[in-house]
C-alpha cells in the first residue's frame, strides 16, 4: 500500500534530477541500462563516493552526466584511456566506464584490447545499439549485415566484431551479455563486476528505436523488447567465439568469462617488490597525494 | 608550498635536457606520466620510469598519444600532477586533449622536444616548428601558455614554472624543447627542496554540497576537487555552466570561452618570463627562443665586436606572446630580428606586436640543424643598416 502512495523510483537518489528531462528518444534503451545500473550501485552497497563513471561521447556517453557520481564525459572514444589515469592516481576508486558501441569499438578499440591485456580494475559497460546513434544513425563496427544505416543506404556488408570475443582474447576477466529486456540478470552482472577485480566488460544489447530499429523496420523501443524475448537464448559459459550477433537470428546472453587473472597494480607491484624491495613506494599506501598541495592554499 | 624531498635530486649533475625536464617534473611533484615512446623525447619518460617507483607514482606507457594525453587527464582529477612527453607526430595526435584540458580547466604540462616536420620528418634533428601547433593545434579558442628553455638547467627550472602556472591558472602548459636542448649535456644545479617553491592545487575549501565546480574565483580561475571526495561533481568537455553541466547555447558559450582566454590574458605580464641584455640603448634587437637564442649570441657578439649596439631578448614564455615587451622594444630599437628554426612563425607574432613602429627581420631556418650564427650577424647587419 505504502508503495502505491509513494511510486518513488529507486533509481531517483543516483540521478542529477536538475538535469531532467534527459535527452534520450522514447523507447531508447539506454535509460534502461541505467536503472539495472542504479540497481546493482544498491545492491552492491559500494561507497557511492568512491564510485566514478566515465564516458565518451554519444548518446550513451551522456549516462556519465545524468548520474549522481563523480562523473566525467570525456573525449569520444577515450574514456578507456581516462579511467586508466583516474584508477591509477586513486587505486581506492571503483571506475565505471559507460559507453556505446562506436565509441568503445571504433574509434577507442585500441584502448579498449590494450586495457583488457593489462587487466587493468576498470568495469565497462558497453551499451550496443548497432549503431552511430548520436551522430544520425551511422554503420557502427557492431552492424550486422544488411542492416540499413545512413552511410551504408543499400545494406552494410562489412563483417561486425563479436564483442564478447574481442574482449575475452584481449584478456578481460569478466565478460557478460545481456539485452536491456534482461533487466534483472543486467542488474546481478554490474552487481558482480563491482565485486570482481580486473577488466569487467559488460555488453547490453539496446534499442535505439530513432535511428536503426525504424529504419530496418524492426518497430519501435517495444518491439525491440519482443524481439529481445523471442531471440534470446541464456547460455553462461558458452564460448564466446560462438555468440557473434546477426540482424535477425539468435542473441547468446549470459555470464561468458569469469576468470582470475593478476590486475595491473597487482603486476606492478610484484615487479616492482621483487626488483627494489624497500625501495619500492606504493603509492596506494600514501596518504592521498601529499605532494599535491591540496587545501592550504596558494 | 615547498616541493616534496622524495622527488627532487639536489646536487650538481651533468644530464641532458630531457633528463633534466623530467627531474623538473618529480621536483614539481609530478607523481603520474604517461607516453608513448618517440624520438627525441624518450628520455624523459624512461627516466622517470625508472625513478617512480622509489618516489611513490606510476608510469604507464600507453597504446599511443591519444591514450597518454588523456590518461594523465584522469590522473589529475584522481588527485596526481601530471605529464606528458611526445614529439611532433605525436603532438598532433595529442591536440584533441589539449583542448579538452583547456575546456575542463585541467592542470597539467605538456612536453614537446621538437624535430624537424611536417610528418615524419626529421625524426633525430631538431627544429622550432611546432610553435604555432602549440598554440592553436586544437579545434576552438582558447589562451594556452607555453614555454621554451634553452638549455639543461632550464629544463629543470622552467620545468617547475611549467606546473606552478598550470596549477595557478588551471590550464595544460606547453614545455616546448627542440632535440638540441633535449640531448645536450651540462651542469644542472638542482636545489634544496625547501628552496623550490610550489603552486598548490586549487583545492576547493567547500564541503560537498556547496561546490560548483566551475564558480570562478576572483581571478577567474575555479577551485576544483578530486574524484572520491564526495563532491559528485560533473567534468564535460561540452560547453558547460558554472555546475559543469552541459549548456548549449550562445551565451554560455560566450561566458566560458570568455572566462577561459581572459583568465590567461588577463594575467600576461606575470606569465611573462623572458631574458634582456642592452635593450635600451639598442638599435637592433635579437628576439629569440630555445636552441636559437645560444646561435643568437654568438651572432650578437660578433657583432657587438664590429661596434653595432645590439641588444638581445630571450621568450622563455613564448605563449602568451609578451607583446607589452614587444612594444616596448620595437618603440626603442630601429630593428627587430627574429631568429627561429621554421621559415616564419614568431616572427609574425614579432611584426603583430611591434606594429610597424619597428623594422621586423625575420631569419627562417627550415630546420635539421641550428642556425650558422654568421647567417644571424647578416640580418642584424642589415637590420642595422
Ligand atoms: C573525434 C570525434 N569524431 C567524431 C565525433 C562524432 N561522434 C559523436 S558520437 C559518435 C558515435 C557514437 O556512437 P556510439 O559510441 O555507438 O554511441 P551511441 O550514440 O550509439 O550511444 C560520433 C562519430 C566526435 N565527437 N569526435
Ligand atoms: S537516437 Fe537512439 S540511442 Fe540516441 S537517444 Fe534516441 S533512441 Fe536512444
Ligand atoms: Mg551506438
Amino acid at each position: 500500500m505504502s508503495e502505491v502512495l509513494t511510486p518513488v523510483n529507486p533509481v531517483e537518489p543516483f540521478l542529477r534530477a536538475e538535469r531532467m528531462p534527459h535527452i534520450w528518444c522514447p523507447g531508447c534503451g539506454i535509460g534502461t541500462t541505467v536503472n539495472s545500473f542504479a540497481r546493482a550501485l544498491i545492491e552492491s552497497k559500494v561507497d557511492l563516493d568512491r564510485v566514478a563513471i566515465v564516458s565518451g561521447i554519444g548518446c550513451t556517453g551522456r549516462v556519465a552526466g545524468y548520474l549522481k557520481l563523480d562523473s566525467f564525459h570525456t573525449t569520444h572514444g577515450r574514456a578507456i584511456p581516462f579511467a586508466t589515469g583516474l584508477k591509477l592516481a586513486n587505486p581506492a576508486l571503483q571506475v565505471v566506464v559507460y559507453s556505446g558501441d562506436g565509441d568503445l569499438f571504433a574509434i577507442g578499440g585500441n584502448h579498449l584490447i590494450h586495457a583488457a591485456r593489462r587487466n587493468i580494475d576498470l568495469k565497462v559497460i558497453c551499451v550496443n545499439n548497432l549503431i552511430y546513434a548520436m551522430t544520425g544513425g551511422q554503420t557502427a563496427p557492431t552492424t550486422p549485415g544488411a542492416a540499413i544505416t545512413t552511410t551504408a543506404p543499400y545494406g552494410v556488408y562489412e563483417p561486425a566484431f563479436n564483442l564478447p570475443a574481442l574482449a575475452e582474447a584481449a584478456g578481460a576477466s569478466y565478460v557478460a551479455r545481456w539485452t536491456t529486456f534482461h533487466v534483472r540478470q543486467m542488474a546481478r552482472s554490474m552487481q558482480e563486476v563491482f565485486a570482481k577485480k580486473g577488466f569487467c566488460f559488460i555488453e547490453v544489447l539496446s534499442p535505439c528505436p530513432t535511428l536503426y530499429q525504424r529504419r530496418n523496420k524492426m518497430g519501435d523501443g517495444l518491439d525491440a523488447m519482443k524481439f529481445y524475448k523471442e531471440h534470446s537464448r541464456t547460455r553462461n559459459g558458452a564460448p564466446t567465439g560462438e555468440v557473434g550477433l546477426t540482424r535477425d537470428g539468435e542473441i547468446v546472453v549470459g555470464k561468458f568469462v569469469d576468470r582470475d587473472r593478476p590486475e595491473f597494480r597487482d603486476l606492478m607491484r610484484d615487479r616492482f617488490t621483487h626488483q627494489l624491495g624497500d625501495r619500492y613506494v606504493d603509492d596506494a599506501e600514501m596518504a592521498e597525494h601529499p605532494h599535491c598541495g591540496g587545501e592550504d592554499g596558494a | 608550498m615547498e616541493a616534496d624531498p622524495r622527488g627532487v635530486l639536489t646536487g650538481v649533475h651533468f644530464i641532458d635536457g630531457d633528463h633534466a625536464c623530467c627531474e623538473g617534473a618529480l621536483a614539481a611533484g609530478a607523481r603520474f606520466a604517461a607516453g608513448y615512446p618517440i624520438t627525441p623525447s624518450t628520455e624523459v619518460v624512461e627516466r622517470f620510469a625508472s625513478r617512480i617507483p622509489t618516489i611513490g607514482g606510476t608510469f604507464i606507457q600507453m597504446e599511443d598519444e591519444l591514450a597518454s594525453s588523456i590518461a594523465i587527464l584522469g590522473a589529475v582529477w584522481g588527485g596526481a600532477k601530471a605529464f606528458t612527453v611526445t614529439s611532433g607526430p605525436g603532438f598532433s595526435l595529442m591536440m584533441e586533449h589539449i583542448g579538452y584540458a583547456a575546456m575542463t580547466e585541467t592542470p597539467c604540462v605538456f612536453v614537446n622536444v621538437q624535430r624537424g616536420g611536417p610528418s615524419t620528418g626529421l625524426p633525430t634533428l631538431p627544429a622550432q616548428a611546432d610553435m604555432m601547433q602549440a598554440r592553436w593545434g586544437s579545434h576552438g579558442d582558447y589562451e594556452i601558455i607555453a614555454l621554451c628553455p634553452n638549455s639543461p638547467q632550464e629544463c629543470f627550472d622552467l620545468m617547475i614554472e611549467a606546473f606552478n602556472f598550470s596549477e595557478q591558472y588551471r590550464t595544460p602548459v606547453m614545455f616546448m624543447m627542440d632535440e638540441v636542448v633535449g640531448h645536450m649535456t651540462e651542469k644542472v644545479v638542482i636545489p634544496a627542496p625547501d628552496r623550490i617553491r610550489l603552486y598548490p592545487r586549487r583545492h576547493t575549501r567547500k564541503a560537498p554540497g556547496e561546490l560548483n565546480l566551475y564558480e570562478p574565483e576572483e581571478d577567474l580561475v575555479p577551485a576544483m576537487a578530486h574524484a572520491g571526495e564526495g563532491y559528485r561533481f560533473h567534468v564535460t568537455g561540452l560547453t558547460h555552466d558554472e555546475r559543469g553541466y552541459p549548456a548549449m547555447n550562445a551565451r554560455a558559450q560566450d561566458r566560458l570561452i570568455g572566462r577561459l582566454q581572459e583568465k590567461i590574458r588577463r594575467a600576461a605580464e606575470s606569465l611573462a618570463l623572458f631574458e634582456e641584455e642592452a635593450v635600451e640603448e639598442a638599435d637592433v634587437v635579437v628576439i629569440s627562443y630555445g636552441i636559437t637564442s645560444r646561435v643568437a649570441q654568438r651572432a650578437i657578439d660578433m657583432a657587438r665586436e664590429s661596434g653595432l649596439r645590439v641588444g638581445k631578448f630571450r621568450l622563455k614564455t613564448v605563449w602568451p606572446f609578451p607583446d607589452a615587451h614587444i612594444r616596448r622594444l620595437a618603440a626603442g630599437a630601429r630593428a627587430l630580428v627574429v631568429p627561429e628554426l621554421n621559415r616564419g612563425q614568431i616572427v609574425r607574432e614579432v611584426e603583430r606586436a611591434a606594429a610597424g613602429a619597428a623594422r621586423v627581420v625575420g631569419v627562417p631556418h627550415a630546420g635539421g640543424s641550428v642556425h650558422r650564427p654568421e647567417r644571424i650577424l647578416e640580418a642584424i647587419r642589415e637590420a642595422a643598416a
